[in-house]
């Protein structure tokens, strides 16, 4: 087949290390090119839609989760295969009836429509049931582009944290989910373990209205990708050890837990599908010190497709030891960014944990010093979240707290892995 | 023969060209840092990552031409990353019989440390075929702050040994031979040059080694020496102002290349040693040097490995290149 999705791996770093030094950092940019569009329109994908009909819902959010799971129905082209799932205590199946997959023609877009236009919200809320059914509709459609989206207004408030441990465990892999909460009565940590698990997305819609919009782009979004099940695959020394592994851009997500062997020094960390996109990783490396001026390849950076065997692209992070102190103290400028984004996104993560537990002033350390990394670094909407929460005195830069609502605590704790490229691509200058 | 894998140790079965348990090309180059990998395509170790040195990094050369063995070692050194230093050692069957010693030329300063010149030359001896013959010896050193100084020493180096060895075949005169080698050298390396302002640049000494002659060639502060017990002298002089500073260098920038070329027949047997300013920085004195390898002549390797070694140990703050050129007259 000549026309393929075409793989680019580009590693930014400095390799020098001062005399006994020993960590290796790299931003790993890993970009999708060629005629992607192409090539997922005749890839096979498989879709659930996911849809919380739990008793709260039961106000105008089932009418609006109706027409947005209508709008994603109508966005997914002829011949993928698709379900819809109605979620309570339990897992039912909205169109097929069956506990299978249809294929999406005009007569099963039809049909599924006027299945979900008869939804009612009436029941509890029991998320790894959901999961588990999805899993297994999926189960026959493997090499396919597997994806789920999930809708819930509450939190799982019917199993119990192991149940949906298990569940979680049990469909990892199978399937990547991507997470909408709707309302206020939801909870951020739930929903992101969710979706990091299930190499996804989490998002807060708390005006139910924008759902339909949001289902159609997720819904077109799902359609553009051409490859699945494509994973990071990195070889180390046998001396040395991987401290930690993050993908940092679009969001930041921590992979360093993900690895699974896949030969000697060698390991893969998931990445789901890939459409047109381009995704960066901050990768460090703990090395054993060599000689001056020896050059280490401290890691073999390759992305491939487990299943298939393919090697889609190849980088090298090196390390080369010098005692010249102006190589060896120079930060690279992508690392320096990415550590900082990191750094914002925990200083919000610390700041709304010591607000729910009543440590103001803490709260009001960590947030204000979020807000002026948020600015230095060009992530203007995350300073615009924080800006909800915060009231910064632009003459004596005193930080306040604002009353907290629920929707901007949900909105900035969601925003707060989203991170932001470097502003100008330092190799441009 | 059955292989064990250099990985992950599984025996191979014979024939088997790749370990059946992790790939490794069976029977590949091991690792020169952790003496258990296998080398990839890269030139990195499969198992500790190191990429291994290139054939510039440490490289030696011996051979014996008739019944003189020369030998030549250039390292890396321990402060750079790569090795800009090259060296090339060859040898050619020039017609025989006693030529005139060339007169000293412009280049020579008077004063400095010569082995006492005017003896008679040695008495001719018959060679096989009316041939005898010369040993060239060529030494670059790369100019750091020029871009690809590597690829500029090396170009000398080859292209001067070449043509030296070329025209003494040709029965040239080893003081006209010298001049259009460095010549051709000089050429060969501004043609590198992408620009001016790029231009890769180096500094070169050579010896030609005939039964009856030592002609010394040079452009820069690469240096020839004289080991001779006692007699022992240093035959170049530096091209460079204070603080090391070059004056002349080969190059696209350099101007009109003049180089010096000095010749002289030796009255007895001594070691003709070229060097880069990585040996030389730390011994620059004759006596040491040719009391640091007292038995250079019998071992050439073994001498400039000695050299080199001296070097690295004083710091190696700079590539190091080392020739050892034994000169026995005619016996």
């Amino acid at each position: 087949m000549s026309e393929q999705a075409q793989f680019t791996i580009r590693v930014d770093q400095n390799k020098y290390l001062p005399v006994g030094g020993t960590e290796v950092h790299a931003i790993v940019t890993v970009e999708a090119t060629g005629p992607l569009e192409t090539v997922a329109q005749h890839a096979q994908a498989a879709e659930v839609i996911i849809i919380d009909t739990s008793t709260s819902m039961a106000t105008e959010r089932i009418g609006e989760a109706r027409k947005a799971a209508m709008a994603a129905i109508d966005t997914l082209r002829d011949g993928v295969h698709f379900a819809i799932i109605a979620g309570t205590t339990k897992a039912t199946m909205v169109y097929p009836h069956r506990k299978e997959m249809a294929t999406m023609n005009a007569e099963t877009r039809q049909a599924a429509k006027q299945a979900v236009s008869g939804l009612i919200a009436d029941g509890g809320t029991a998320i790894g049931t959901w999961l588990r059914l999805a899993a297994d509709l999926f189960e026959p459609y493997q090499g396919a582009i597997r994806h789920a989206i999930l809708l819930t207004d509450g939190h799982n408030q019917h199993e119990s944290a192991a149940q949906l441990d298990n569940a979680l465990a049990y469909c990892q892999g199978k399937f990547v989910c991507d997470c909408r909460g709707v309302g206020t009565g939801w909870e951020v940590a739930e929903l992101r373990k969710i979706a990091s698990t299930l190499l996804g997305t989490v998002q807060d819609i708390p005006d139910a209205k924008d759902l339909e919009a949001d289902f159609r782009a997720m819904a077109q979004q799902a359609m553009g990708k051409a490859l699945a099940d494509v994973a990071l695959r990195i070889w180390t020394p046998q001396t040395a050890k991987i401290k930690f592994v993050k993908q940092v851009s679009p969001t930041i997500e921590d992979l360093t837990h993900r690895r699974v062997e896949s030969g000697p020094q060698s390991g893969d960390y998931p990445t789901g599908a890939w459409g047109r996109e381009v995704r960066e990783y901050h990768v460090c490396i703990e090395v054993t010190p060599g000689g001056i001026g020896q050059e280490m390849r401290a890691g073999w950076v390759k992305l491939v497709q487990p299943d298939t065997g393919m090697q889609l692209a190849a980088g090298n992070i090196l390390a080369t030891w010098t005692d010249d102190p102006a190589q060896s103290t120079q930060i690279n400028p992508r690392v320096a960014h990415y550590t900082g984004q990191a750094e914002l996104a925990n200083l919000i993560q610390e700041g709304l944990q010591a607000h729910r537990e009543h440590d103001f002033a803490t709260a009001t350390a960590r947030l204000g010093r979020a807000r002026q990394i948020a600015e230095e670094s060009g992530n203007e909407a995350t300073a615009k979240l924080l800006d909800r929460v915060l009231d910064v005195d632009r003459a004596t830069g005193t930080v306040r707290l604002k009353p907290i609502d629920r929707a901007a605590e949900i909105a900035l704790d969601v925003g707060s892995v989203r991170t932001v490229r470097t502003r100008r691509d330092p190799d441009q200058g | 023969m059955a292989a064990i894998c250099p990985v992950c140790s599984l025996e191979g079965l014979p024939g088997e060209r790749f370990c059946e348990e992790c790939g490794t090309p069976l029977g590949a180059t091991l690792c020169a840092a952790c003496g258990a990998g296998a080398v990839d395509a890269d030139g990195y170790c499969g198992r500790c990552g190191v990429r291994q040195p290139t054939g510039r990094d440490h490289s030696e050369i011996e051979f014996t031409a008739g019944a003189v063995r020369v030998a030549g070692v250039s390292d890396r050194g321990l402060r750079h990353s790569r090795n800009e230093d090259a060296m090339a050692l060859t040898c050619a069957a020039v017609p025989a019989g006693p030529r005139a010693v060339p007169a000293p030329v412009a280049g020579w300063a008077a004063g400095d440390a010569l082995p006492p010149a005017g003896h008679p030359p040695m008495p001719p001896a018959a060679a096989p075929d009316g041939a005898e013959n010369a040993i060239i010896g060529v030494v670059c050193d790369g100019v750091s702050t020029s871009p690809r100084p590597d690829e500029a020493s090396q170009t000398a180096a080859d292209t001067a040994a070449g043509a030296l060895a070329e025209r003494l075949a040709a029965g040239l005169d080893p003081v006209a031979a010298t001049h259009q080698a460095t010549a051709a050298a000089a050429g060969a390396v501004a043609g590198l040059a992408d620009a001016p302002s790029a231009a890769p640049a180096c500094t070169p000494v050579s010896a030609g080694v005939d039964p009856a002659h030592v002609t010394i060639g040079w452009v820069g502060d690469s240096r020839a020496y004289w080991l001779s017990g006692p007699g022992s002298a240093l035959l170049t002089l530096d091209d460079a102002g204070p603080g090391h500073m070059l004056t002349a260098w080969l190059g696209a920038d350099a101007g009109e290349v003049v180089p010096h070329v000095r010749s002289f027949a030796p009255d007895g047997p001594g070691v003709v040693l070229v060097c880069s300013d990585g040996l030389w920085n730390y011994y620059p004195d004759p006596l040491a040097l040719a009391d640091a390898v007292p038995d250079a002549a019998a071992d050439p390797l073994a001498a400039a490995r000695t050299l080199v070694g001296m070097a690295l140990q004083a710091g190696g703050r700079d590539n190091v290149t080392v020739l050892v050129i034994p000169f026995t007259g005619r016996r």
